[in-house]
């Protein structure tokens, strides 16, 4: 029984809470603002939980695993779901459906915590239609607003399809080789015709998660309709678990088939930077803005995963944590300013260091990060990455790769300029962000600063790899 | 001497600037760190010299080294030679003077001099690493500052500039990533150690492959040609300040880099590349002196004047004798000391006539004679008047490159000689048409230059002077570390 409790236990924490918010909903007459001090707390509580007592071990036949590298990945979702909850808070404090917000949120939480443990492709499918469908409800949660429930739709639709073609892949994989284990497939996987289309679809599937061009169509609408702190939660956190999920996927189970998924991956990261960057050029809505811009970071994510090397895998992990400050602090930004003002166009941010100097300060160590300047710590991410990737020789391919950052550097300039430099009559007026957001923008950019310049960060991610 | 503090002292005076309430506090805090990174600039010299003639004959002196990334082979490692000593000093030269002439920025005081202070922070950093990697942290570093300083406190088109300067100086620093991971992974230890990889033969297809990546990279941040075109824009349009550092500074960064990383660590590939350097270079000079011939603007003039300097540090680099070398590295300091001046003469002069156009001054020596004074003195530095530095630097690069016997080289070298009478022309009739002749009404009553524009001036000037002058304790701190480079070209028959 004991071993039940410790190895599962980051699912079993999430379930009491999310128990508990339930009975909170039920039950109490507190305020929003006393509610969701209480789910913050939860959420502290929950992410600090995530350090102690772990134990390494498979569960009900190896369809659930857990290591100290998985429990890692589960710690750096619950800290971005934890800074989700407070950046968001002046958005979620005038929101008359507060806990069922986080009651979804964490239920998709939950389904990816299992994700990352899974160890068979059931259990994967299954966890990700967990984590997929109440971001759906999530994105519908402007309730007045038709462009949110417009984006609901889109989301719970794509996700629809991507999930058909995933389990005719699955059920491909279960006729080629007579297994859906992880542990048991790669010693059947041979590269056989069959196999391969099998592969494929899986890919897809994992492409239309990760927004991988040409799978990336329905997230700039989807990213631009759902509030804020949902666009933030599915650009951070699902893609995070995804990209966690693929790496280890790749690696372990369909390592056999890597000359055909290196060949695949190179041809897509090259098409997601290009395409991602090249959209987010011309983009005037903030949110549509950031969704390109995180198509691109993606793309850089396959870099990285194309090294298929203990490197690899160790700078992505990095990368992601990185990637939670810089783009929840650049969300976090954008949605006080949009809470606040209902201004979400670039244009608008004209002027916004007269007033805001705090507010510019964030959002440009962020966008730094985005685009890899140093000190900022998206520097040593990109560059990790690149060095990864170039482990195979492949240099026009890293080449291609860092003359996409000089584009990408392009737009995220852009909007430090509207707000440093161009003049603007009449800038948006003085905000004073709430307690809980200025905690949790300095958070973000403690960790924008810290987690690069700190080298033993990214060696204790080497160490567990 | 313990280079950290060469670090540290930046750094302290970035944070303490912030802390400060109003606009003079910062002025005068920036202006204590720079003088104290300056006197630290010195003692670093004075050390260093000593350790030499104490008869310490090792490649880098004062080596620190602390591990940073341990899985990938990256440590802090720092340590200085001469060449790295020279710029050093260069560096403290230029921000002392280019805070001093800030003094009257008004908008965003502290913001204006935290950025030129973390400007400086990249730059010393860079002069110190033995590290690529944080090398190559260092030259980023210093790129996002310039950006900010036109941008926000730039004139004219500066967004337009500010754009396209980090644009291609990113774009300069994507090359050398790439060419930097090219040399990481060719390595049989994967190391970014820069006295490391100096010591294993780096295969001669590796070679070819990463030293052009290398070169055109810092290349771009030197105004290589064609990736010259930054440079006029982004000079014209910055503050004083932001020119100074610019050209001072920042552009040295690539003739350090070119030479400190391409050229010492791929000998093979400087051979192979060095005659298409040669004529890159020439044509940088030879443009750079007939299109500044048909400026109008002041800061144009010394722009693509700097394009046509900057060209000779190449040149000296890619003929590849000691001399030469040894001349590319007085270039750069001469250039920057010179170009620095020109430019804050040039700040000085549109404060109080508020215009840059050469045929709407006149007669400026009535009412400024200090500013004048000033311009003649940096004008014939920069047409090369024997007893100021520019004629110290070009004479050692001509002369390292007359040491080729071949009508190649013997041409490169005469083409660029033949600049130096361009720029006389274009030099002197800059300076005639603004300190002489009749005096615009208008101009009558401008004040003459304040005590912090005097001392920022004469602090250059006394640089200039100190190596036009007394050229050989440059050329004894420089002479031992190109020496080294030489030896390793040779061992590459």
């Amino acid at each position: 029984m004991n071993e039940y409790l410790t190895i599962m236990k980051s699912e079993l924490v999430l379930t009491a809470i999310l128990f508990l918010l339930l009975f909170v909903k039920l039950g109490s007459r507190w305020k929003n603002e006393s509610t969701l001090l209480m789910i913050q707390l939860l959420l502290l509580l929950n992410f600090l939980s995530g350090f102690f007592f772990n134990q390494n071990g498979s569960l009900f036949g190896g369809m659930f695993h857990t290591s100290a590298l998985i429990v890692f990945q589960k710690n750096i979702l619950s800290l971005a779901v934890y800074l989700i909850s407070l950046l968001f808070a002046d958005w979620l404090k005038k929101h008359e459906h507060l806990t069922e917000f986080f009651i979804l949120m964490l239920s998709a939480l939950l389904g990816m915590f299992f994700l990352l443990s899974s160890g068979n492709l059931l259990m994967f499918f299954l966890s990700l239609e967990l984590a997929t469908i109440p971001v759906a409800a999530m994105a519908n949660f402007d309730l007045d607003k038709k462009i949110s429930s417009e984006s609901a739709m889109k989301m719970i639709l794509s996700s629809a399809f991507s999930s058909g073609i995933l389990l005719f892949g699955i059920s491909l994989i279960y006729g080629a080789t007579g297994t859906i284990s992880f542990a048991e497939l790669p010693a059947l996987l041979n590269g056989s015709p069959l196999q391969i289309l099998a592969f494929v679809f899986l890919f897809t599937a994992f492409a239309f998660k990760l927004s991988i061009v040409p799978f990336h169509f329905w997230t700039a609408d989807v990213y631009e309709g759902a509030p804020m702190a949902t666009t933030a939660f599915l650009s951070v956190v699902s893609k995070g678990s995804v990209a966690f999920i693929f790496i280890s996927t790749l690696y372990t189970v369909f390592k056999p088939m890597d000359a055909i998924w290196y060949n695949m991956l190179m041809i897509l990261s090259i098409a997601t930077m290009i395409m991602g960057n090249l959209f987010a050029l011309r983009q005037q809505s903030i949110k549509r803005f950031l969704a390109f811009s995180s198509i691109a970071q993606v793309g850089f994510i396959l870099v990285g995963i194309s090294s298929n090397s203990p490197e690899g895998l160790s700078s992505v992990i990095y990368f992601v944590l990185i990637y939670v400050f810089s783009n929840l602090a650049a969300f976090g930004v954008a949605a006080v300013i949009s809470s606040r003002t209902g201004k979400e166009r670039i244009d608008d941010y004209k002027g916004l260091y007269q007033t805001n100097p705090f507010l510019c300060w964030v959002m440009a160590l962020a966008l730094f990060s985005l685009a890899g300047i140093p000190p900022t710590a998206g520097f040593f991410g990109k560059l990790f990455l690149l060095t990864a990737g170039a482990s195979r020789a492949n240099y026009l391919f890293i080449g291609i790769a860092a003359l996409n950052m000089i584009v990408s550097l392009y737009y995220y300039l852009r909007v430090i300029r509207s707000m440093f430099m161009e003049k603007n009559e009449t800038p948006i007026g003085k905000i004073k962000p709430d307690m809980s957001t200025t905690l949790g923008l300095i958070i973000c950019s403690a960790g924008v600063v810290l987690v690069g310049l700190l080298s033993w960060i990214y060696d204790y991610i080497v160490k567990l790899v | 001497m313990n280079l950290i503090l060469l670090l540290l002292i930046p750094l302290i005076t970035a944070v303490a600037v912030l802390l400060m309430r109003n606009a003079n506090q910062v002025r005068w805090t920036a202006l204590a760190g720079a003088s104290i990174q300056f006197v630290a600039a010195f003692a670093l010299l004075y050390f260093f010299n000593k350790e030499r003639a104490a008869g310490n004959t090792l490649q880098m002196l004062f080596e620190q080294q602390y591990i940073w990334f341990p899985s990938w082979h990256i440590s802090f490692h720092i340590g200085v030679d001469g060449i790295s000593v020279a710029m050093i000093l260069l560096t403290a030269f230029v921000v002392i003077a280019g805070v001093l002439v800030s003094w009257n920025v008004t908008k965003l005081t502290k913001e204006f001099y935290f950025q030129l202070i973390l400007l400086s922070f990249g730059a010393y950093g860079f002069f110190i690493s033995l590290d690529l990697f944080i090398l190559f942290f260092f030259l980023e570093i210093a790129v996002i500052p310039k950006y900010l300083l036109i941008g926000i406190w730039g004139s004219g088109k500066k967004e337009y500039s500010a754009n396209k300067l980090a644009l291609m100086l990113m774009g300069g620093s994507a090359l050398v990533l790439v060419g930097l991971l090219g040399l990481y992974f060719n390595t049989p230890e994967r190391t970014f150690d820069l006295i490391k990889l100096s010591e294993i033969q780096i295969s001669y297809e590796a070679q070819m492959i990463c030293f052009p990546l290398l070169f055109v990279g810092f290349g771009v941040f030197t105004a290589l040609f064609p990736f010259h075109t930054w440079v006029p824009d982004g000079h014209s349009s910055a503050p004083t300040a932001g020119s100074m550092f610019l050209a001072g500074i920042s552009m040295k960064l690539g003739g350090y880099g070119c030479l400190r990383v391409a050229t010492y660590l791929m000998p093979h590939g400087a051979k192979e590349y060095a005659d298409i350097i040669i004529v890159l270079s020439s044509i940088a000079i030879l443009y750079g002196a007939f299109a500044t011939m048909m400026q109008k603007d002041l800061k144009y003039i010394n722009a693509y004047s700097s394009v046509s300097h900057c060209g000779f540090v190449l040149l000296g680099i890619a003929m590849l004798t000691k001399t030469s070398m040894t001349g590319a590295v007085m270039q750069m300091v001469s250039h920057g000391l010179m170009t620095a001046l020109f430019f804050a003469v040039i700040g000085m002069m549109y404060e109080r006539t508020h215009t840059r156009q050469v045929n709407e001054m006149g007669g400026l020596l009535k009412t400024m004679p200090f500013i004048s004074t000033v311009f003649f003195i940096v004008g014939l530095c920069s047409l090369g008047l024997p007893g100021l530095s520019g004629f110290v630097a070009e004479m050692t690069i001509f002369m390292g490159s007359w040491e080729h016997t071949d009508i190649f080289h013997r041409l490169a070298t005469i083409a660029a000689c033949l600049s130096i009478v361009v720029t006389a022309v274009y030099i002197l009739r800059a300076v005639g048409r603004v300190a002489m002749g009749p005096i615009k009404d208008s101009f009558k009553d401008l004040p003459d230059a304040r005590w912090n524009e005097k001392l920022a001036a004469v602090i250059l000037i006394l640089g200039i002077v100190a190596i036009g002058t007394a050229p050989f304790w440059l050329n004894d701190l420089i002479s031992p570390a190109t020496e080294l480079i030489k030896q390793k070209i040779m061992l590459a028959q």
